[in-house]
This record gives structure tokens, sequence and C-alpha cells, in this order.
């Protein structure tokens, strides 16, 4: 799925020119550095598996077959490595060998039930929020530092899979292979966790 | 007929396209009918949509600095022919 920018990114880096690879750094850094703050506890570390990501990229650039797009390939090489640090540092034990406990009680409600009648209709409706488009709640700093803050109180899992797939736009799929779990779980998690956060962010527009 | 609690639990299967035709038209009339619901499928792709323009951190100036070290590190040994050539300082 290469493009052609892509492509000549990658025959520009292989010939050695530093400007395709700041190019490359500026384009991708902010990217790959809240991808591996989702697997490893401080900053530094972070930091640390971004880094070593750029050299394996330097690395492997040679043999990259273009087969996935350069982010796509260049995002799995720092899941791979963040991954084996935060293992290293004990931080977290391996995402597919945690325990189920975000997917249990399914059945369970993430809205408050009372919110309905016997019948499942709405009986408090969602309040109408002041900010209605992203480019307004974008600017609104105090609901961004919510969403923040609520992102790290989420369940680790829920958290991860919704970063990948709604910040950094990653696909089902690619979540389902980075992460080893299958494809219902997946959206269960993302589920809960955009259930959650919408919630979080009607409660904080609707507060006195 | 979908209720709007319902809807509320499938929306996240709506929204990823993981719905039957039947299910989707369902989901349609409840939501063309139900303006609360209408709201609530809103304010998820704001949520959503939201999540996407999370700003980036800039990358810190020792980090730049230290990349384009490895980069020369890197360019210099390919250079030599010597892949694991080390820095001369």
């Amino acid at each position: 799925m290469g493009n052609s920018d892509d492509q000549q990114l990658v025959t520009r880096l292989r010939d050695g020119d530093r400007r395709a690879f700041e190019t490359l750094v500026g384009r991708f850094h902010g990217r790959l550095k809240r991808l591996a703050r989702l697997f490893v506890s401080t900053d530094a570390s972070a930091d640390e598996v971004v880094q070593d990501t750029w050299v394996a990229v330097l690395d492997g650039i040679g043999a990259f077959e273009q087969r996935s797009s350069l982010a796509t390939w260049i995002s799995r090489i720092l899941v791979n490595r963040a991954k084996t640090k935060g293992v290293r540092d004990a931080r977290t034990t391996p995402f597919s060998a945690l325990g189920d406990e975000d997917l249990d009680n399914a059945q369970e409600f993430d809205i408050d039930p009372s919110r309905f009648n016997e019948r499942g209709m709405w009986t408090s409706p969602p309040a109408r929020w002041e900010e209605e488009t992203p480019e307004r709640l974008v600017s609104n700093q105090e609901a961004m530092a919510l969403i923040d803050d609520e992102l790290r109180k989420l369940p680790e899992r829920q958290r991860i899979v919704m970063v990948l797939r709604d910040t950094l736009g990653w696909t089902a799929e690619d979540v389902c292979n980075a992460l080893e779990i299958n494809e219902t779980n997946q959206r269960v998690l993302l589920h809960r966790a955009r259930t959650q956060l919408r919630a979080r962010l009607e409660a904080y527009f609707t507060k006195p | 007929m979908l209720t709007c609690k319902q809807i509320t639990q499938v929306v996240t299967d709506y929204l990823e396209g993981r719905m039957g035709l039947a299910d989707r038209m369902r989901f349609h009339l409840h939501v063309g009918m139900c303006k609360h619901c209408r709201a609530y499928l809103r304010q998820m792709k704001t949520t959503i949509e939201t999540l996407g323009r999370l700003p980036n951190e800039p990358i810190p100036d020792d980090l730049r600095d230290e990349l384009r070290k490895r980069f020369a590190d890197w360019h210099d040994a390919r250079t030599a022919g010597f892949p694991n050539k080390p820095e001369p300082t």
C-alpha cells in the first residue's frame, strides 16, 4: 500500500539522504511517542523505544519491501520493541496474557441503566454539549485535559485499543495482529472505552 | 424495533460496519425517529474524531541531536562498507 511519497522517501533514505530521515522523523515522531507511551511506564523509556526504533528503521530500510505503508512498517517495529521493553521493565505483562477483567461482565451496561425506562427508552437523554464539533472541543483546553486524564484511568487494554484505533488510526485488523486478540474482543474493548469517554465528556459538559 | 438502550449497545458495531443489512436498517429507522439517539450518535462520533486530533508532543532537542548522530553513524558505516564500524570521535 506504499504511496509514491513513501516510495520517494524510502529511495532517498536508502541513498543516505539526511533530509529524508529528518522529514520522516518530523512526520512520525509524535505518533511513535504516543504509541510507545502505551506500552512503557515512563516518558524516558518511551523516548528510548522511539530512538531504538529509528535506528532499526535505518538498519532495515534496505530490506523494506513496501508491502505495507511506511507508517505501518515503522509502527510494527516500534510495537515489537515497546512490548519487549514494557515486559523487561516489569511494568506490564504481555498484552495477550492479561486477564479478561475488562471483557467480563459483557452483559453489563456501560451507561447507567437508570437513564432508560423499562421499555429501554431514554428517561434521562444525552445532554447537549456546548462543543458539539471536534474543532471546538480540541480548542477547549479543559476538555482536552479531561480526555487525557480519562485515558489514563481506563483499563489498560481499553486504552491501548482506543488510542491505536482512534488516535493513531490503525485498522481493526492491525490492532488484532499487534495485540494478538480476536476481532470481537477488539470491538468490545473499543466500545467500552469510547462509551466511557463519551459519558465522561457528557458529565463534564453538564456539570453545574 | 431497537430500543434506545440497545442503540447505545450496538453503536460501535454500527460505526465499525459490523452490522448485517437488516440490523443496519433497524438502526437507521430508530435513529431517524429518535432525536436523543441522534444526539448520542453525534456525540460518539465527536468523541472519536476528537481522539484523532490529540496534539502530538514536539521532539525534544536532545533527542533530535541524538538521532542526527545516529544517522551520521549509520551513514558513515554504510559508506565505509563496514556495517558495524564505530563512530570515530
